[in-house]
């Protein structure tokens, strides 16, 4: 019962990841919009690093859930 | 009724029987298997038909297979350069059958093929393959340089175990980028699909309320479709950069 217990609490705690992750998408976001005002000639180009720091800040936080599922079901 | 929102990946054999077996070990035909077929199938039958007329003024279908080919063939030729594009065919194959399979998960009752990560990881090996391959064919053992930045001499002892690591991990974060985007969203969907069935079996007030998680489940859809493309985007990206610096090394520095 306890190490039912410990997985759940386990699980939550791994989801702390996404704070890690909500921080990086709204650094990636705000810096490209500051960027983009100061400068909008050049906004369009970078759209393509714009969505690749939004996946990798992303998959981060999404490992997380993936060690939550780990602790879950495989142990 | 049963509201697991992990009971969407299960894997079923549709055939009782084993179609064969490798050492020992019976493969079956399963549900994972059909969306596969169907997706592969789908992909290049519409995209061999659309451009069959090979009309000067393009349709809607063939403007869609020829609007998908620039669009991979400009990311390929932004990201690795003149001679990346003898790659188009694995990029565009990689890019079109990721995003076929999140789309055709999209379908309600469907089965999301990316969501498993046996097929992510699968895909991810055969890039991470390739560009070791490419490496040493184009650089021979010049290629092991990728592993040693441009930096004084002892601050390498640090650096090329982090390069190097960094590098191996690449298949599993390629891999588990994908499957944990689609796990998650999905599993999203079938959370809030519960709350509907939830609230509207309560009676009463309650029922008339599960029209809000009805409602968002439609925003989280629309969310989930910017997901699916996005991700078939990264990953097609991603093999791209991989490449280029299997194919440049340090150069662009």
């Amino acid at each position: 019962m306890e190490v039912a217990a410990a997985k759940l609490i386990g699980a939550g705690i791994a989801c702390i990841a996404l704070v890690g992750a909500g921080i990086g998408i709204g650094n990636v976001f705000g810096s490209y919009l500051s960027g983009a005002l100061r400068n909008p000639g050049a906004a369009a180009s970078q759209s393509t690093n714009l969505l690749l720091g939004f996946a990798l800040c992303e998959a981060t936080g999404l490992f997380g859930l993936v060690i939550a599922l780990l602790i879950l079901f495989a142990f | 009724m049963n509201l697991n929102p992990m009971e969407q990946f299960a894997i079923k054999p549709l055939i009782a029987e084993p179609l064969f077996a490798i050492g020992g070990h019976p493969i079956y035909f399963t549900n994972q298997a059909l969306l596969m077929v169907i997706v592969a199938l789908a992909s290049s039958l519409f995209l061999t038909l659309a451009v069959k007329p090979g009309a000067l003024v393009p349709g809607r279908a063939q403007s869609m297979a020829e609007m998908s080919y620039e669009f991979v063939g400009n990311m390929i030729h932004s990201a690795t350069g003149e001679d990346g594009l003898k790659f188009f065919p694995l990029v565009f194959t990689l890019f079109i059958f990721v995003l076929c399979s999140n789309f055709f998960g999209m379908i309600p009752g469907s089965f999301t093929v990316t969501s498993q990560i046996a097929v992510t990881l699968a895909l991810a090996c055969l890039v991470i393959g390739i560009v070791i391959v490419v490496g040493f064919a184009k650089h021979g053992l010049g290629f092991l340089k990728l592993f040693v930045p441009h930096a004084p001499a002892p601050l390498l002892l640090l650096l090329v175990p982090i390069e190097l690591i960094s590098f191996l991990t690449r298949p599993i974060s390629l891999s588990v980028r994908l499957f944990a985007n689609m796990l998650a969203g999905h599993t999203m969907l079938a959370v809030f699909g519960g709350f509907v069935v939830a609230l509207g079996t309560a009676g009463g007030i309650l029922s008339v309320l599960s029209i809000a998680p009805m409602l968002l489940i439609v925003g989280i859809m629309l969310l989930e479709l910017l997901v699916a493309f996005l991700q078939a985007y990264v990953f097609a990206i991603l093999t791209c950069i991989y490449l280029n610096e299997a194919l440049h090394l340090h150069d662009h520095h």
